[in-house]
């Protein structure tokens, strides 16, 4: 049967079609254009070869062993020293080219000694308006060891929002002291020292039971009133308010 | 350090979108990625999938009082079909790269498939579906002009010149094929439009089994009510008297396509709201904040409720022919807004809210630019201008 | 159509499959090598990067953002971000504040109170996970963006098209449309420095610590160490992308 002349018009269209796309993919055009791994193995290629902006503090020590051994021994050993000097792979290149900053205000170092409940307990914080206002940081605290001229009194230099909430709390005349022991070396090196903390029902019982005439406190009978638990299992220490 | 020179203009639109922002969001979220183009591109190919669809019904399921529309209804799909890739390479970050799409498609991305699909439309079903129904008139145009516009239409006639009865009687299986193959085809068209956002499991106002298919029964809806606007206003400019017979059965499909994509969509928020995954609550204060105006009045009320009242007095015994006509207009213009909403409510709307779920974000939409309202009128308009040529150029009553 | 006609159409489909058999054969045999694997002395199949977060940690300083915008050019306006911080409040009655610590300014003089009824406060650094299992990769078009060897997700910024699906597809909203080259950007665990031996430069910066770099083909790392020591989670763990960013004492209210 002869075939419809529609499906020869068409059928040479298509013909056409396939053949100059046959040409373009098998002759014309490089084999790279039609797949993406030699492209991807090309772009890991130029990634590495970006130039750093950090050098690492490693890299500093090699010409800073004096600054580097004096921070290692202080409470900053862990931050990198750009994080304070800028990115310096620049100057680590080319030392006299260009100097990294030298940060002296005071406003730079409440990015992280501010205080802001949110920082984890322990971290030590300042409230800027009232921890020597106007004055600079780096006259008291060599940035590089920043160990205080003078030690720390107050827990509140590093526990200040267990100190605010209990400030604000029915315990707030309750001292730090009264229930947690503190040697003084947890005040130069807090972890190698950590405070007490009471053991049992009976040291809020000093104060809390019964017997405890003396003490304007709340009292409970100790032996019944929660008898299976650490009174701390219910009441926060810091803020042991009953009902909101 | 070197700072980039950000564009002063989208510094200013993210400055603003930002100090919009209520609650918590990534901060990366402030920018809407896909805007007023992305809305406007399923607009269009739902429009050629549902045009088509009303066409097939003619050729496939011998729905003869459909057939005075049929060329016309072809004509509108391919009018459209030319558009419809332009919001798409104009909203991307690279448009002279948009040719990778077919040298490099990556198999696992719905995305990569769309060239592909685009391309089998554009010429397996809508040009040779075309070709097959116009072959004839070519051929007589051609005998009939002369010099270079008579050499067009040669060649649009492929240099074919069989007009005999047994020519013509394959034109007419050949363009059956050709519409059975076109209606899976006009499903993958818009369905895969529908499977890009329903296949994002990060987004669940996107993430969706039904997303595919109501995508495609809303587009359904768009196609036959543009196709009814199109005859309508052909035949007012033409001053030539509607088909009524015909443009009755149209609204009949078209009020059975409202309820159905109505019923779909339904069963999706229903569905989700039953469901009440964690995304509930802000998807909740996005549907009755933000979303509100364009989803419940816009899309629901006017673009749905509306036009379905209108029809359903439109399908009474009593009215006149007239004020038929009025309604059966009304309620398809409606509907286009319903629908172009439906589009911007799935789009944008699934961009307002944070993947936190903990915020809500905002667009505003540029008024002059590639991304801006002024782009997408164009790019609206556009299609209505090739099809004034077409319909000038080729006959829209039938031929057989 | 008769059978004749038919089996005259079907023998076309033979030279038709020739063709095709042809192709692909011709496609396999062109020397496309795979994903660099070896570049000078790196070889990258011995790595298989990771990250850890220990949110006990983070005081919020927000220098691994500042120092990420450095290190990699990353525009200094709040609207893009390859890694960012969070803070999270958490009250008695259960609502949950969520605030974007690097999108504020800087900090003042004043401190914020302290609440009394605040349960729970603490900051979160977020990144791009380098997921094992990347929905980004997975939707890219073009191939564009792609997991290398040794576990990193890139961006081929020359054949990026821009098209913001991958921005779209990722959880995390890791990812952000770079302003001046107009293509998909993110957080590349800083490739360029860990191929040289060298930390991120947001693990270089911190701290506290809170952030820490390691290999998870590396026996003797950091990385293991804090793998082994803590209660690990990540984000979004339901949506399968298994991430390479592990966190230790991550709150269940962290999204």
């Amino acid at each position: 049967m002869k075939i419809p002349e529609q499906i020869k018009r068409l059928g040479a269209v298509l013909g056409a079609v396939i053949a100059v796309v046959l040409l373009l993919r098998l002759v014309i055009l490089p084999a790279d254009m039609f797949s993406a791994k030699p492209h991807q193995a090309a772009k890991v290629v130029r990634e590495m070869a970006k130039p750093p902006h950090y050098a690492g503090m490693t890299r500093c020590r090699e010409c800073h062993a004096d600054i580097y051994e004096t921070k290692y021994a202080g409470h900053h050993r862990n931050i990198g020293c750009e994080n304070c000097h800028g990115a310096a792979a620049e100057h680590a290149a080319a030392p006299a080219s260009t100097k990294p900053p030298l940060p002296t205000e005071r406003e730079f170092c409440y990015t992280c000694h501010a205080f802001d409940p949110s920082r984890p307990n322990g971290f030590p914080q300042i409230s800027p308006t009232e921890h020597n206002p106007g004055k600079k940081c780096i006259r008291c605290h060599d940035p590089h060891d920043p160990v205080p001229p003078v030690t720390p009194s107050e827990c509140s230099a590093c526990h200040g929002t267990i100190v605010q909430a209990k400030a604000a709390s029915s315990h707030a005349t309750v001292e730090c002291t009264t229930c947690h022991q503190v040697a003084e070396q947890h005040f130069v090196d807090p972890h190698s020292a950590l405070p007490t903390k009471p053991r049992d029902r009976e040291f809020c019982g000093q104060c809390h039971g019964k017997d405890a005439t003396e003490v304007a406190a709340p009292k409970v009978d100790m032996t019944s009133h929660g008898s299976a638990y650490k009174c701390w299992d219910c009441h926060y220490p810091h803020a042991p308010e009953m009902k909101r | 350090m070197m700072n980039i020179a950000v564009d002063p203009g989208l510094v200013e639109q993210l400055a603003h979108q930002l100090s919009q922002v209520v609650g918590f969001i990534y901060p990366n979220e402030v920018e809407i990625q896909w805007a007023i183009l992305i809305v406007v591109y399923p607009y269009i190919t739902g429009i050629v999938a549902g045009a088509f669809i009303l066409a097939s019904l003619v050729k496939v399921f011998n729905v003869v009082e459909v057939q005075p529309i049929y060329r016309l209804a072809l004509l509108t799909a391919l009018a459209f079909m030319l558009i419809a890739g332009m919001p798409l390479n104009l909203h991307l970050g690279h448009p002279e790269r948009s040719y990778e799409i077919f040298f490099t498609p990556q198999p696992t991305s719905a995305m990569a498939m769309f060239g592909f699909v685009y391309l089998w439309y554009l010429t397996a079903v809508l040009l040779v579906e075309v070709w097959f129904e116009y072959r004839v008139h070519f051929i007589q145009m051609a005998e009939r002009t002369k010099g270079f516009v008579g050499g067009i239409y040669r060649v649009l006639s492929l240099f074919s010149s069989d007009v005999s009865p047994e020519a013509i009687a394959f034109d007419k299986k050949a363009s059956k094929f050709v519409t059975v193959i076109g209606i899976p085809s006009a499903f993958l068209l818009h369905g895969y439009v529908g499977f890009i956002f329903g296949s994002i499991k990060a987004n669940p106002w996107w993430s969706s089994v039904l997303m595919p298919i109501v995508f495609l029964m809303s587009a359904i809806v768009s196609g036959i009510a543009m196709v009814m606007i199109v005859y309508t206003v052909l035949n007012l400019v033409r001053k030539q008297k509607i088909d009524m017979v015909c443009l009755n059965k149209i609204g009949l499909f078209l009020l059975v396509a409202i309820i159905v994509d109505f019923a779909l969509e339904a069963l999706d928020q229903i569905h989700r709201i039953y469901q009440a995954e964690e995304s509930i609550h802000i998807l909740g204060e996005l549907v009755s904040g933000r979303l509100f105006t364009s989803l419940v009045i816009v899309q629901l009320l006017i673009g749905m409720a509306v036009p379905l009242v209108l029809l359903v007095i439109a399908r009474m015994q009593r009215i006149g022919d007239d004020l038929r006509r009025l309604l059966y207009f009304s309620s398809a213009l409606l509907l286009q807004i319903g629908i172009f909403s439906m589009r911007w409510n799935v789009v944008i709307g699934g961009q307002l809210y944070s993947k936190s779920f903990r915020g809500l974000m905002e667009y505003k939409m540029e008024i002059t630019g590639i991304e801006s309202l002024m782009m997408a009128l164009v790019l609206l308009a556009l299609p209505f201008i090739i099809l004034t040529f077409l319909v000038k150029v080729l006959p829209t009553e039938k031929a057989h | 159509m008769n059978k004749r006609d038919f089996l005259k159409g079907a023998a076309l489909a033979i030279p038709a499959a020739g063709l095709l058999q042809t192709l692909t054969r011709v496609a396999e045999g062109e020397d496309l090598s795979t994903a660099a694997t070896m570049t000078g002395d790196y070889d990258a199949t011995q790595h298989w990067y990771g990250m850890g977060v220990d949110i006990d940690k983070c005081i919020g300083c927000n220098r691994c953002v500042e120092a990420c915008k450095t290190e990699n050019n990353v525009p200094q306006e709040p609207f893009f971000f390859r890694t960012w911080i969070e803070r999270y409040t958490i009250k008695a009655d259960g609502e949950v504040t969520v605030a974007c610590v690097s999108t504020q300014p800087a900090r003042g003089e004043e401190t914020p109170p302290v609440d009394p009824d605040v349960l729970r406060t603490f900051f979160v650094p977020k990144l791009c996970n380098q997921c094992a299992n990347p929905p980004c990769v997975q939707v890219c078009p073009v191939g564009a963006t792609f997991q290398s060897v040794d576990g990193v997700v890139l961006v081929d910024e020359t054949r990026c098209i821009g098209c913001r699906y991958c921005i779209q597809a990722c959880p995390y909203g890791a990812r952000y449309l770079n302003p001046e080259t107009h293509t998909a950007d993110k957080c590349t665990f800083c490739y360029h420095r860990i191929t040289k031996g060298l930390q991120p430069a947001c693990v270089e910066v911190c701290p506290t610590q809170a952030r820490i770099f390691g290999d998870f083909k590396d026996e003797a790392s950091r990385l293991e160490r804090f793998e082994r020591m803590n209660q690990i989670s990540v984000l979004k763990p339901d949506m399968n992308t298994r991430p390479k960013v592990r966190y230790a004492h991550l709150d269940g209210e962290v999204r």
